[in-house]
């Protein structure tokens, strides 16, 4: 479906310099698979998407979507897609059925089609009794349910969502995650970009994490976890400025110690021994957690982003 | 999300015609304007007639003069009223291509969301001329009919003829103003096309007297604006009095900056929005 070798994007900002976005990535995306792009803000995610989605021209290598080349088959992929930006891009000044309706129409669905296709999608993302409201009046969460409908209004097969929950509250994105699931189960290829690490172990049956413009790892995220992480890990919270200090006398708990402004994260396969043994070497953390390890725990192995400076 | 009937895929596998670029835009102009018509028609039908009445009506009671110095119009009415229509076209069409564009590019963002479609930018630019097209054209044309009855036509063809004069004069600035706002960064620089452009080509390029009154220097200057091409056209046309080779000029020009500011228009969206 997506087909990219040594994929790159650069270009210049206000101040004249050039920045490189992508540099250099290789990305195959298989028919109906999630496939997930994680990394933080900058990390050239949302500059992947936009040559994915056929409306940023390559800077360098290869880029193939539904085995055609974007600078000659632009129009040809795009009506083929679907596309849900980070930013909202609804018509504010129109209502909810409008919106809908009016893309269709820039892909030619005939009109009749295109109303029925308009109140089968409200029904989908649960707008239906929003029908003739203004989008302005719309939570956020509505609002990128309202996009995620538009993007579909094509019937695409391959879905981009750049960022879809970022900035919604706990219940809308599981609403959200819902629908996404739903829409998997139907065989759309989803393609996401997220920095919240629970959203792609939630959604992506594979993911790359991106920093600084390259790819720093590839695969599922259990075999992400179980490649760049232990099966468990220690979360120690001490006063603030012992942390440094105290993660010395337990260095050689486990298999690898960070140090995070808040707490200490020592890796290890079995948590509760860990915490037994920091108990008996006489230090009392204020506060104490054993968990699985998450692709949070990836992420900071494979880019240390998170750690003190 | 029933999978009842199999639907009907709307596939393009080529880039669109300009055609049909326009043509599915149509529903969005078109859907836009059913909901804003009502208070354009202040600025579009309104304030052009309060023209006619204050500078042709009330000030012209004072203006005697011979025909021979108002190109042939038997009353400073008659005079006036196809420089202020040429001049109603070019504020019409400014007006539809400097917010609108920026509204389009930074505010509702309604450019990006049709770049997601099959649409290119060549499309966005050429939808938004033809809906400031129909804008001009609707706007000129209420006001020759509305003026018909005055007698300041000197025949029956020379408003018909002159309709399509200034819908030119319109899309001549509607396609360079569109290529500035697509290039400018925020709606400040609207100012200057305000205050230094339109104004003054407002007042100057002969819609309110015969550019020789500005002495020969200023003249000449004056002549080579593209309003004033417009406006000489559209009187010409309107009294009757026309000069073909002078006709051919004014048309000539005002169509070379017309296709000329029509790619420059197209070209300067398109990197734009070539991120």
């Amino acid at each position: 479906m997506i087909h990219a070798r040594d994929l790159r994007k650069s270009f210049t900002d206000k101040a004249g310099h050039v920045v490189e976005a992508v540099r250099g990535i290789d990305i195959d995306v298989r028919r109906g698979e999630a496939f997930g792009f994680l990394g933080p803000n900058g990390a050239g995610k949302s500059s992947t998407m936009r040559m994915i989605a056929a409306v940023s021209p390559v800077s360098g290598g290869e880029l193939r979507i539904l085995g055609r080349d974007p600078a000659e088959h632009g129009p040809a992929i795009r009506s083929r897609l679907g596309v849900c930006p980070q930013e909202d891009t609804l018509d504010n000044e129109l209502n909810v059925f409008d919106n809908l309706y009016i893309y269709g129409r820039y892909f030619g669905i005939p009109k009749r089609e295109v109303r029925e296709r308009a109140e089968e999608l409200l029904e989908f993302v649960q707008l239906t009794d929003k029908r003739s409201a203004k989008v302005e009046g719309l939570s956020g969460g509505m609002k990128r349910r309202l996009t995620i409908a538009r993007s579909l209004i094509n019937r695409p097969e391959i879905l981009l969502l750049d960022e879809p929950t970022t900035g919604l509250d706990p219940q809308a994105r599981h609403i959200l995650w819902d629908r996404l699931f739903r829409l998997k189960q139907q065989g759309v290829t989803l393609v996401i970009t997220t920095h919240y690490m629970d959203e792609a172990e939630q959604l992506c049956d594979r993911l790359v994490v991106m920093d600084r413009g390259v790819i720093a790892a590839e695969g599922s995220p259990l075999e992400l976890i179980r490649a760049h992480s232990t099966r468990e890990v220690s979360e120690l919270r001490f006063p603030v400025g012992d942390h440094e200090a105290t993660a010395e006398k337990v260095a050689d708990l486990g298999e690898r110690v960070e140090v995070l402004p808040d707490r200490i994260l020592v890796y290890s396969d079995d948590g509760e021994h860990v915490l037994e043994q920091v108990h008996d070497r006489g230090l009392r953390p204020i506060a104490t957690l054993v968990r699985r390890s998450t692709l949070e725990d990836v992420f900071l192995r494979l880019t240390g982003r998170t750690l003190v400076d | 999300m029933s999978a009842t009937a199999e639907p009907t895929l709307s596939r393009d596998d080529h880039r669109l015609s300009s055609w049909r670029g326009v043509v599915r835009q149509y529903d969005y102009h078109w859907t836009v304007y059913k909901r804003t018509w009502k208070s354009s028609i202040v600025s579009s039908f309104l304030s052009p007639l309060l023209y006619v009445l204050a500078m042709g009506v009330l000030l012209g009671g004072f203006v005697h003069v011979g025909a021979a110095r108002l190109g042939g119009a038997p009353s400073y009415l008659a005079f006036i009223v196809p420089g202020l229509i040429a001049a109603q076209a070019m504020q019409t069409a400014v007006f539809e291509t400097t917010y609108p564009v920026m509204g389009a590019l930074k505010w509702h963002k309604s450019f990006w969301a049709q770049l997601a479609s099959p649409l290119e930018a060549r499309d966005l630019a050429n939808a938004m001329l033809a809906f400031t097209l129909f804008r001009v054209g609707s706007t000129c044309g209420v006001y020759f009919l509305v003026m018909s009855p005055f007698g300041v036509f000197g025949t029956w063809w020379g408003p018909v003829a002159a309709w399509p004069a200034t819908m030119l004069v319109g899309m001549t600035f509607a396609t360079w103003t569109f290529a500035f706002s697509a290039f400018v960064e925020g709606p400040d620089s609207f100012g200057l096309i305000f205050r230094l452009g339109l104004i003054p080509l407002f007042l100057f390029s002969g819609s309110f007297f015969p550019i020789s009154n500005l002495g020969p220097v200023l003249e000449w200057v004056a002549r080579l604006t593209p309003l004033w091409h417009g406006v000489n056209l559209t009187r010409m046309l309107c009294l009757g009095h026309l000069d073909w080779p002078t006709a051919a000029i004014n048309v000539a020009v005002l169509v070379v900056l017309l296709v000329a500011g029509w790619r420059t228009a197209v070209r300067s969206l398109t990197r734009r929005t070539a991120l």
